[in-house]
């Protein structure tokens, strides 16, 4: 088996293990009320930290360039009730031009 | 709101967190050719790990000579944050155990993200069915696309823009938490969770800073206002 195949295998089998664990152990239970909170103000977090890293990022270090330009275009819009769909075309305009401008 | 427009918002939201992720799963099946690796490898990845920050980071571990239990665990690494979107949907994510075993794996960020958006249970457990069929289609169509494409220069999804799609639309799912009413918590949490993220950048291995933004939700608990 080529190590491609290996690390498919292992980390397919890895992942799904993280991914289960959830859904399979705890199934419909409800968890204790105040993990519960967290877990309701969780996504908020969540979401922040891959809105940051995912704009911002790059090879481990802070990188600002077009992507953040584009981002504040998408939260502008947002601001003005543009539609999910607008946000995310304005965001890649926006980086796209400032990108061909500003090299 | 009605069912039918509620199903619709979320097909909306489904669709287009999908079709953000098109263009890195031409750049991830352009980095498998890059990294020595076939279609079939290709695809392997996309459908059976399903998880893309986590796939990107053991084809590149590959791709610089890495060994594969270099590349497990780099992969394993990055997706810690999976057990805990896991535990977050269990509530919703209920049926028999075959059910939530074919569930499982459609848990990733962008399922966790349009399921976590709804408010009833019912509708969690459809958004995240929606959000993650829509991306394991996209994922694994475009993936292919890449590795056809692989000849020719990838430079195009930066030239275009295309790398703000993903954080424009996890901005779009974050918005509704941090405006009207709950809104002021909504900033208070998703400010902490930022800051938490870009200080672990520098320290942390990529995918862990994303997993320490939960601390910033305790952290953000604990601040002023929190004594309500």
């Amino acid at each position: 088996m080529s190590p491609g195949f290996v690390v498919i295998v292992g980390l397919g089998l890895g992942t799904y293990a993280l991914k289960s664990a959830g859904p399979l152990l705890l199934g419909g239970r409800r968890l204790p009320a105040p993990i519960e909170r967290v877990a309701q103000q969780l996504p908020a977090a969540l979401l922040a930290s891959l809105v940051v890293v995912s704009t911002v990022v790059g090879d481990r270090s802070l990188v600002l360039d077009a992507r953040l330009a584009g981002v504040v275009a998408g939260g502008v819009a947002l601001r003005l009730r543009a539609p999910f769909i607008v946000v995310v075309a304005v965001a890649v305009a926006v980086t796209g031009v400032v990108r061909a401008l500003v090299g | 709101m009605d069912d039918r427009t509620r199903r619709r918002r979320i097909h909306r939201q489904a669709l287009s967190i999908s079709l953000a992720l098109a263009p890195f799963g031409i750049v991830f099946g352009v980095a498998c050719v890059q990294a020595g690796l076939g279609l079939a490898e290709a695809i392997g990845f996309s459908a059976i790990v399903f998880t893309g920050s986590a796939q990107f980071a053991a084809v590149g571990v590959l791709g610089e000579g890495g060994g594969a239990l270099a590349a497990i665990g780099a992969g394993l690494l990055l997706n810690i944050r999976s057990l805990a979107f896991g535990v977050l949907l269990a509530p919703s994510l209920t049926g028999r155990v075959g059910v939530r075993a074919l569930l499982a794996q459609l848990v990733i960020d962008e399922s966790t993200a349009v399921a976590t958006v709804q408010d009833e249970h019912r509708w969690r457990r459809y958004g995240f069915l929606a959000g993650g069929l829509a991306v394991f289609a996209v994922w694994n169509l475009t993936t292919i696309a890449g590795v056809l494409l692989a000849s020719v220069d990838d430079g195009f999804i930066t030239d275009l823009g295309f790398d703000a799609a993903a954080p424009a639309a996890f901005l779009a799912l974050l918005w509704p938490r941090l405006v009207g009413a709950g809104g002021a918590e909504g900033r208070r949490i998703a400010i902490a969770g930022g800051l938490v993220a870009v200080a672990a950048v520098p320290l942390a291995p990529p995918g862990i800073p994303i997993l320490l933004a939960g601390v910033g939700v305790l952290a953000a608990r604990r601040g002023p206002g929190a004594a309500r």
